[in-house]
């Protein structure tokens, strides 16, 4: 990530003699530390050749009305590979994500400047379609969000928004899309019953089969499993680390565990800055920072 | 006494005060529903609903073309002004935000909103009456049709507004153009507050009466020429009532106790409909 300029919020003061992230209640470890050291035992496969950048962001600062989110956000996303935004509540982790899909755009009062490119393009260029860019860019979002129509429709209003196909052809794809967010064999006997009458879990699944049915390059998954029982994260994980075989994807969390197990890079932000960038596996093993270490211990956020 | 005694006692007083005023307020309604009742229920037979206004003094008679009449203009005025409404709902809660002109319309259709209906019958007779040289059904319409739309625009803003920012985003996320985004979902999503409240504006317009006197005024025989003069129930049940003929106060006490009936089933179905929730939540 030689690429990647990193501002620290604060100056670099010498960091403390690393201690073993202890809490007061007898030494236990933290659980992500867990997870890093078995991830660790398999580093053989995790060290995969380096994919491209999908995405560059150069200094984006971003405002609501005349509160100013991001401070000069620079970091790249790479193709194929999970990228974890962590942070305390209000650093400007998903604000980053809604930009990256300028969904940001609904509201007159917000506004990003700087560049983010996507395939070597500014999309925050005003000529950008923005119905184009988000059929390439999918989102799923914190709060389950189906349509009110058939689990059947949720999923094909989106394939036929860009794409003429048969209803032979819509179904194939329906049932590929339903598959592949592992939800199929629950839905299959009732696609026309309405997407409302699935619980939680299972309109989350919809949402990400709704978001992957369209065929998009990149995936924005915004705190995505935060709603959910252990169970529907569970099975929301092991979809995204299928998913990045094919899909360049950006997540948002508050579980460390997740951030831990889930992704390929971590990217810790606090009050709309990017403190720390890295692999996974140096920012919850060796973080440079204090701020970082305090947070992924648990010490504060 | 005790603070506990003493918030015990205001307790009791408050609660039997809004008791009272509750009973107050039933006592009338329930007394209004049974006196229209009993007056009424003579009146009602096969008469009522298959002949027309009798002439003054002639026996017999029924409602027919006054009913008839109240459903026509009634459904043109819907027909006219829900989508209106419906429109300009849309304006103000889809394409609003940051938009000048939204909140002097928002304030504007309030207005319109609580405007004496009558100002409404005296407006249409001067652009519509006027012009036309003649009374008729289509200026009759097109009053009611003035008064729905105030009603169908705040229920249906209200109801748009309802639908949660994150669906629309959902929507948008998709790559969806925004036509669609609303048809599709938000329409979807607030589907049954939007017919609710096209009901209730029906329910509304169908008991107005002064709106009428100027455009439609009334017809004593059957008639569907809605270049016409034509009959109406609030209408007809205000002349009747006045009139010193038995017979024709008794079809006033029939009339008045379909319309009665007629907007209570509508608000009924208005608030079953508000409370369904397989379709949407």
């Amino acid at each position: 990530m030689s690429d990647v300029s990193l501002r620290p919020n604060e100056p670099n003061r010498p960091l403390p003699p690393v201690a073993t992230p202890t809490r007061g209640n007898g030494g236990s470890v933290p659980a992500h530390a867990a997870v890093i050291a078995e991830r660790a035992g398999k580093s053989s496969e995790a060290k995969a050749p380096a994919t491209p950048d999908k995405v560059v962001v150069r200094d984006l600062h971003f405002y609501y009305k005349n509160f100013e989110a991001l401070r000069g956000i620079n970091l790249s996303l790479r193709d194929k590979r999970v990228t974890a935004f962590i942070g305390p509540s209000g650093c400007g982790k998903s604000t980053l994500l809604r930009v990256l899909n300028r969904i940001y755009q609904l509201y007159p009062e917000q506004r990003a400047t700087g560049e983010v490119l996507v395939d070597g393009r500014n999309i925050l260029d005003p000529k950008v379609d923005l119905n184009l860019l988000r059929a390439k860019i999918g989102m799923v979002f914190q709060k389950p969000t189906p349509f009110p129509m058939s689990i059947h429709d949720n999923i094909a209003f989106g394939i036929k928004l860009y794409e003429k196909l048969s209803p032979a052809q819509i179904d194939e794809r329906v049932e590929s899309a339903l598959r592949r967010a592992a939800l199929w064999n629950e839905v299959k006997d009732k696609l026309k019953q309405s997407g409302l009458s699935l619980s939680g879990g299972q309109q989350q699944r919809l949402c990400i089969a709704r978001a992957i049915a369209v065929k998009p390059e990149i995936l924005l998954l915004d705190e995505p499993a935060s709603a959910l029982d252990p169970i529907s994260t569970q099975h929301i994980e092991e979809l995204i680390d299928e998913l990045k075989t094919d899909y360049c994807i950006a997540i948002v969390t508050h579980n460390m565990q997740q951030a831990a197990r889930s992704s390929d890079y971590t990217a810790f932000m606090y009050l709309g800055e990017l403190v720390e960038f890295d692999e996974t596996e140096v920012i919850f093993t060796h973080p440079r920072h204090k701020r970082t270490e305090d947070y992924i211990t648990g010490r504060f956020g | 006494m005790s603070p506990y005694a003493r918030r015990r006692a205001v307790n009791t007083l408050v609660l039997s005060l809004s008791l009272g005023a509750t009973a107050i307020g039933l006592l009338w309604l329930a007394s209004i529903l049974w006196t229209l009742l009993q007056n009424g229920v003579a009146a009602i037979g096969v008469d009522l609903f298959t002949r027309s206004t009798p002439a003054p003094g002639s026996e017999g008679g029924g409602l027919l073309n006054a009913l008839y009449g109240t459903f026509v203009m009634t459904l043109v005025a819907t027909i006219v002004g829900a989508p209106i409404g419906i429109l300009a709902a849309t304006f103000l809660a889809e394409f609003g935000r940051g938009n000048p002109l939204a909140p002097v319309v928002r304030f504007i259709n309030d207005i319109l909103l609580s405007a004496p209906s009558i100002i409404i019958g005296v407006f249409v007779y001067i652009v519509m009456v006027k012009q036309m040289g003649h009374f008729s059904a289509w200026a009759g319409s097109a009053a009611l049709a003035i008064i729905v739309i105030p009603v169908v625009v705040r229920t249906t803003e209200d109801m748009l507004n309802l639908v949660p920012a994150s669906l629309r985003e959902a929507a948008f996320a998709l790559g969806t153009p925004k036509w669609k985004v609303i048809v599709m979902v938000t329409y979807r999503a607030a589907m049954q507050g939007m017919l609710t409240g096209v009901l209730l504006a029906v329910a509304r317009v169908s008991g107005e009466t002064a709106p009428l006197l100027f455009t439609a005024v009334n017809n004593q025989f059957w008639s569907v020429n809605m270049n016409d003069w034509m009959a109406n129930l609030p209408v007809v049940i205000f002349q009747f009532a006045m009139s010193p003929y038995q017979d024709w106060q008794r079809l006033a006490w029939g009339g008045a106790l379909i319309i009665t009936g007629a907007i209570l089933v509508l608000n009924i179905t208005a608030r079953i409909l508000a409370n369904l929730k397989s379709f949407a939540k």
